[in-house]
């Protein structure tokens, strides 16, 4: 360090080069973040309204389900943000997020129910089965999924809510049965939460 | 894809009063398609690789979000190479890539929302991708803004391509369907490349799991220096090097 700050290899020099960057892009990063942050929002929301409308008919509602929620402690302690749709003030149709756990993690699919506590219909939002064996539940690869709805708590009974394996009535696919039995635990368990919670949810307002 | 070569224009663009002997643009192409292939020689950007060449829609999806981000962070690095010193280069790549994959990212969920909801999970891969650096620090460090642009654009092609040969090997093995979901990321006018190879359920369902990654990663890496060696062409061990 024999010279001032204007040395060729001042270490501040280097700091300063690399700040500089570091403010230009960081400008820019905010920037592109404000013009983008409305945009993202609403894809966001139609998301979610898509996913919706896939398991609650739109001839069942005259409101916004997205905007119409509840939240509803569920039997793990953990809150549950239930999407209501109602027809002249009269609750028709819930639909609400259900966890299975996989072959791959969790599972999570949007299951609607409508206010007799039948499925009308059931989505998966996000798992990591194995592609060509517990992807079956994807709507685009089978219609496994289908076959739920109009099933209820009671139809059938609650002890053949399970696979054909553990002696209840859904069959798994070939090659894999950890998935499908996730995915009629969870389908079970989030009928059960409806059962339990279901004052408060077809509750009119 | 030579004939990309016709259309380069002449080597005349000179930044920042630089005498450099001409470049050759079709050498730069070429390296980056095959001679140089990021993965079939220098072997870099295997993470992504391995993990997102299950099927061909996806491989290409990755290569061709990779290949943006290198054409720009080329561009940029090459723009500023006379300012940004030795000492602090790797951290301003690394923001370079870092900002172009973020500013991609918010873009793309933004505006071209049905693409993102495809390719959304490759884009912050591309930051962990050793490739783009090797890039900036072998090529667009030293060398013009023209050149490097090529050099980004032409190593991120070659990447694509490489990415979905492996995936369509995978895919056809693993699951007998080629291109599958092509609509979704390309849009449907290309619903005509989804085809089915062999009858379903008559895969073998390693090809799409990690070891038929390697397999198939592998074999072709072989497949391709048999080609050069046919070609008598000698076998380059993948140095980041490139002209000039």
């Amino acid at each position: 360090m024999s010279a001032p700050a204007i040395a060729h290899d001042s270490p501040l020099k280097h700091a300063g080069i690399l700040g500089g960057f570091c403010l230009g892009f960081g400008v820019m990063l905010a920037v592109t973040f404000i013009l983008t942050a409305d945009a993202i929002h609403q894809r966001a929301d139609d998301d979610k309204r898509a996913s919706l409308d896939q398991v609650i008919p739109a001839a069942l509602h005259d409101n916004n389900p997205l905007t119409d929620t509840v939240t509803v402690v569920g039997h793990d302690g953990k809150p549950v943000t239930v999407f209501r749709a109602t027809q002249g003030h009269k609750v028709t149709a819930v639909a609400y997020e259900i966890l299975g756990s996989g072959y791959g993690g969790e599972i999570r699919l949007m299951l609607g129910v409508d206010a007799e506590g039948r499925v009308l219909g059931i989505r998966p939002l996000a798992h990591k089965e194995t592609p060509g064996l517990g992807d079956k539940i994807e709507p685009a690869k089978t219609d496994w999924l289908s076959r739920f709805s109009g099933l209820s708590l009671g139809n059938p009974p609650v002890d053949k809510w399970k696979v054909k394996k553990d002696g209840g009535q859904f069959d798994q696919f070939s090659g894999a049965t950890i998935t499908p039995r996730g995915v009629v635990g969870a389908i079970r368990n989030g009928l059960e939460f409806f059962t339990a919670n279901k004052a408060q949810l077809v509750e009119v307002r | 894809m030579t004939a990309h070569s016709e259309t380069t224009p002449e080597p005349s663009l000179e930044i920042g009063g630089e005498t450099k002997p001409e470049t050759n643009y079709k050498q730069i192409m070429k390296d980056g398609l095959w001679d140089n292939n990021s993965v079939f020689c220098m072997i870099l950007g295997m993470c992504p690789t391995m993990a997102m060449t299950t099927s061909a829609t996806n491989g290409l999806g990755m290569g061709l979000a990779t290949a943006v981000v290198m054409t720009a962070s080329s561009l940029l690095v090459a723009t500023f190479r006379n300012w940004i010193t030795q000492e602090v280069r790797i951290p301003v790549y690394i923001l370079i890539v870092a900002a172009m994959v973020t500013l991609v990212d918010l873009s793309m969920n933004a505006w071209m929302h049905e693409l993102y909801k495809v390719l959304g999970l490759f884009i912050p891969l591309i930051v962990s991708n050793c490739l783009p650096l090797a890039r900036l620090e072998a090529f667009a460090a030293k060398e013009p803004v023209l050149p490097s642009l090529v050099d980004g654009l032409f190593m991120g092609i070659g990447f694509t391509l490489a990415l979905t040969l492996i995936g369509a090997v995978r895919e056809v093995i693993g699951s007998g369907t080629l291109f599958a979901d092509a609509s979704l990321l390309l849009g449907p006018a290309f619903k005509f490349m989804e085809l089915r190879v062999l009858p379903p359920d008559t895969g073998v369902l390693m090809a799409v799991l990690p070891p038929g990654g390697f397999l198939a990663t592998g074999l072709l890496l072989a497949g391709k220096r048999i080609l050069d060696v046919r070609a008598g062409k000698a076998i380059s061990m993948g140095g980041a090097h490139s002209v000039g």
